[in-house]
């Protein structure tokens, strides 16, 4: 268990080191802010679709860092060290998704308080918003590491890996977007896809490094 | 004595192709298996099936619970100092001695004590060797498992190896060498494959 913590601070600092999280969060503010120009300076407008805005841009810059978190792990040979060690490949993946979650979802809603700002939503669909975040990015993350996973290893892997991991994450946005104005009931729902997400993406992420390491 | 490390009737088949079959030996603490062969036989593949992260395609594998793999990849961090990167894997290694200890210990004996601080990108190919035999050391790991060590190092460096080696079955350790380089290890039980 001691060993998984060192993993994961190992994973949360190196993450930090390469500037992964803040261009994660820098793409983010930069999406979100794309959106006034297309859309034109409509307070009103920007207000209503804002949540919406938000959750689309949380979806693409999640997407930002998933080539790194599997792929130079594999290479350099940390997995094979951790599977000499004892660690089954899905313990180390928990690991993964929790420092992966560490490193982007409380930063993630730090700039969504300035996103909300830029686009001018009111005080009460901002706390829907962050509450949305809080339960959902845990499942974005549990998403990301589990498509790292898979993708390890192909050519063009980042092209690939968006492929892969945007359908998937269709769910968490309708019931994210859907959450801000559609009371407990979508929470529920969003809590309910996260929980599945995290659930699940260990052991797949797992079976796909135990493949990688073969 | 009874075996710490074995294997009976191992087969390994990669990509549908049997690389090695009947592949039997036993080392009991203290003692060697030097693995050799032309390139492509598999002995890489060996020392991963040792290591649990190949299975083999038959045959029965024992090894003890805590063993030491070096490979060809370092699997240390780049932008870390070499101290550092060191400390992360000997702090998941179960051994009496605190971790700090055993790299300090390691370092010293590979040779890189006075370059602990300079991070691990900046080594030369033979530091970044010596530097994964001293992750192999630093784990106090009573079976190690050594793919092509002789790799990128220089005359000097391999008589250390060997003595590093010498001193680790010296204190009851076993190791299993895999290479296409000639390494002093007396008295080793020769796996020749292909």
């Amino acid at each position: 268990m001691s060993g998984l913590l060192a993993l994961v601070a190992r994973d949360v600092r190196i993450a930090w080191a390469s500037g992964g999280i803040v261009n994660a969060l820098a793409f983010f503010l930069l999406v979100t802010i794309l959106f006034p120009f297309a859309v034109g300076p409509d307070t009103a407008l920007l207000a209503r679709i804002g949540g919406g805005v938000i959750w689309a841009a949380a979806l693409l810059a999640a997407l930002m860092p998933v080539e790194r978190l599997i792929g130079p792990d594999a290479e350099s040979g940390v997995l094979d060290q951790m599977s000499v060690r004892g660690f089954s490949m899905a313990a180390v993946a928990t690991a993964k998704i929790a420092a992966h979650w560490l490193g982007f979802g409380p930063p993630l809603m730090v700039a969504t308080v300035l996103a909300a700002g830029l686009l001018g939503l009111p005080a009460e669909t901002l706390a829907a918003v962050e509450l949305g975040l809080l339960i959902g990015t845990p499942g974005l993350a549990a998403l990301a590491v589990a498509t790292s996973a898979l993708v390890t290893g192909l050519r063009g892997a980042g092209a690939v890996a968006g492929l892969v991991m945007l359908p998937l994450a269709v769910p968490l946005l309708i019931f994210g977007a859907g959450s801000i104005e559609g009371g407990v009931q979508a929470v529920k729902l969003l809590g309910a896809v996260s929980l599945v997400l995290l659930a699940g993406a260990p052991f797949v992420a797992g079976a796909a490094m135990r493949g990688s390491l073969e | 004595m009874t075996p710490v490390f074995a294997f009976r009737d191992v087969a390994c088949l990669r990509g549908g192709r049997m690389l090695f079959e009947h592949v039997s030996f036993a080392v009991a603490p203290g003692g060697a298996v030097l693995v050799s062969g032309p390139n492509g036989v598999g002995k890489s593949s060996l020392i991963r099936i040792a290591a649990g992260l190949l299975r083999p395609a038959d045959g029965a594998v024992t090894v003890p619970p805590h063993r030491a793999l070096m490979a060809e990849a370092a699997a240390l961090d780049a932008a870390r100092p070499l101290g550092a990167a060191l400390h992360f894997w000997a702090t998941l290694d179960p051994a009496p001695a605190s971790a700090t200890e055993r790299v300090a210990k390691a370092l010293d004996a590979v040779g890189l004590a006075t370059i602990a601080a300079v991070p691990v990108r900046l080594l030369s190919t033979g530091q970044r060797r010596r530097a994964a035999l001293a992750r192999v050391v630093a784990s106090g790991a009573p079976l190690w498992l050594l793919d092509e060590p002789g790799n990128g190092l220089d005359v000097a460096s391999v008589g250390l190896l060997e003595a590093l080696i010498a001193t680790h079955r010296a204190a009851g350790g076993a190791v299993a060498v895999a290479t296409h380089l000639p390494i002093a290890l007396p008295d080793a039980m020769p796996v020749v494959l292909g």
